[in-house]
């Protein structure tokens, strides 16, 4: 092992140590509690010292639940737990799973073999508890009427939920008799039947202060109530076992009174949210119907007989301009063949020819063309047309072509 | 309609949430709607008016059974 360690090995192989020491996994350690914390997420922290060293403790909230009372600066303490290092600061903490005080041994030895006990029997099983009504007529109170958390649970109820009605069904909270009266008040308010919760509560003390609420004939008294059952205990840091045998466990009498109300602020809220949403519901159906009648006369308009006869007349104008185009085109088409055919016409007229020094001759006394020259004997009348005009003249001679040849060669 | 004064605070809400999905729906003939609306108005008054003047009855449950007014606290 002649290797350089990073510092994370060297941190894994004293964990690794550490953990392999049986001893250290399951040791109690005395000393005096300091830097107390409670984080939000529940967990506990804590130093443990004497006058030479002290310890770095954690407490995760499972096991911080299920003490029976969590010390405070100062108290004297046994701690049950493991050794263990925290790797990601390099400490080495004792991660405790019980805490008891020095002294008062026989109470805690009590509540632990009860709350084995209960909780073997399923008292405390979760699925045992029962949901809380959202809205409450009825608050049973089951603590001593002139105790400082009665008046906490009333200021809380005025404040949060005056609708409710609270009918206290007033005991003694401590002393020997507190848990016989404790029962009875709970089985009163069961059998007058119209609560719809019921608050068991009591304002901070001693452990020894508390103790009625660690009687097994009060936790099944709670079992036993026909609705839901809200512990308040104390304070924040005490546990009790009819918190565990509650359906809900609130940390205070006026937690407990929160727990069991909505609150009145948040109702406020949602009722006039409620109130626009009706509003804006029934302003919709009145827009959809208003939609509906316009798209009606829309329609309507589209299909009334005006609209019909607007629409038959804007067609007749349509095919009238058609027809008028149609019209103009065939007329210009004849127009250009008419032209074609003038001009052709003029090409093939004989007095054009005459226009360019030639001439037609006719029989005078019959108007017959003459063609040969054999056919005008001397001494025929005849007409010879030119362009401008006519001679009349008389054939003095004629001459064959092949007597007009024979003099040429 | 006089049955609305008789509401607790919440059947009052229950049922003005019930009249909104009513509404929402958009199924109902409009003088259903209109009388819906109408009702659901009524009783958002109605919780109005219980939260506005709830005072919280405060009584005792004496070991006989017999119900003891202790204190009204005014709103």
């Amino acid at each position: 092992m002649n290797d350089t360690f990073s510092v994370a090995e060297l941190t894994v192989y004293i964990r690794d140590l550490i953990s392999a020491d049986e001893r250290l996994q399951d040791v109690t350690v005395q000393g005096e509690v300091s830097n107390m914390t409670r984080a939000a997420s529940g967990h506990v922290y804590f130093t443990l010292k004497d006058s030479k060293s002290q310890i770095k403790c954690v407490m995760w909230r499972s096991n911080a639940e299920r003490q029976l009372r969590l010390p405070d600066n100062g108290d004297s303490i046994m701690v049950h737990g493991a050794v263990n290092v925290y790797e990601q600061n390099g400490v080495y903490q004792l991660y405790a799973d019980h805490i008891r005080p020095v002294g008062v041994g026989d109470l805690y030895r009590q509540f632990e073999l009860l709350k084995a006990k209960l909780d073997a029997e399923g008292l405390f099983d979760s699925l045992r508890k029962r949901p809380l009504p959202e809205f409450p007529h009825t608050i049973g109170i089951v603590t001593s009427a002139d105790a400082a958390a009665f008046q906490d649970v009333q200021n809380v109820l005025r404040r949060r939920y005056p609708l409710a009605r609270v009918v206290i069904a007033p005991t003694l909270v401590q002393g020997a008799d507190a848990p016989a009266q404790i029962v009875a008040a709970l089985r009163r308010l069961d059998a007058y039947g119209e609560c719809d919760v019921i608050i068991v509560c009591r304002g901070g003390g001693s452990i020894e202060d508390l103790w009625a609420f660690n009687d097994e004939r009060v936790a099944r008294a709670i079992v036993a109530c026909r609705v839901p059952v809200i512990s308040g205990v104390g304070h924040e840091t005490d546990f009790t076992i009819a918190d565990f045998a509650a359906d809900v466990r609130a940390p205070t009498p006026s937690a407990a009174a929160e727990l069991a109300t909505p609150d009145s602020a948040e109702l406020r809220y949602g009722l006039d949210e409620l109130t626009r949403s009706l509003d804006s519901a029934m302003h919709m159906q009145l827009e959809q119907r208003r939609q509906a009648i316009e798209d009606a006369n829309r329609s309507l308009r589209q299909l009334s007989p005006l609209a019909q006869i607007r629409n038959a007349r804007q067609r007749i104008d349509d095919w009238t301009a058609r027809i008028d185009r149609g019209q103009q085109a065939r007329l210009h088409l004849l127009r250009e063949r008419l032209s074609a055919r003038a001009e052709a016409l003029e090409r093939a007229n004989p007095k054009a020819i005459l226009k360019r020094g030639y001439a037609l001759v006719t029989l005078s006394e019959n108007g017959e063309r003459v063609i040969s020259a054999r056919e005008a004997k001397p001494g025929t009348g005849i007409t010879i047309q030119l362009h401008d005009g006519e001679l009349k003249a008389r054939v003095e001679d004629k001459d064959t072509h092949e007597r007009y040849r024979r003099t040429l060669f | 309609m006089n049955d609305i004064d008789a509401l607790s605070f919440e059947s009052a809400f229950a049922e003005l949430e019930t009249i909104i999905d009513q509404l929402d729906s958009g199924a109902l003939p409009l003088d259903e709607s209109v009388a819906l609306y109408e009702r659901g108005r009524k009783l958002s008054a109605r919780c109005q008016s219980l939260l506005d003047t709830a005072e919280l009855r405060v009584s005792k449950l004496m070991e006989d059974g017999r119900l003891e007014e202790i204190v009204t606290w005014k709103p």
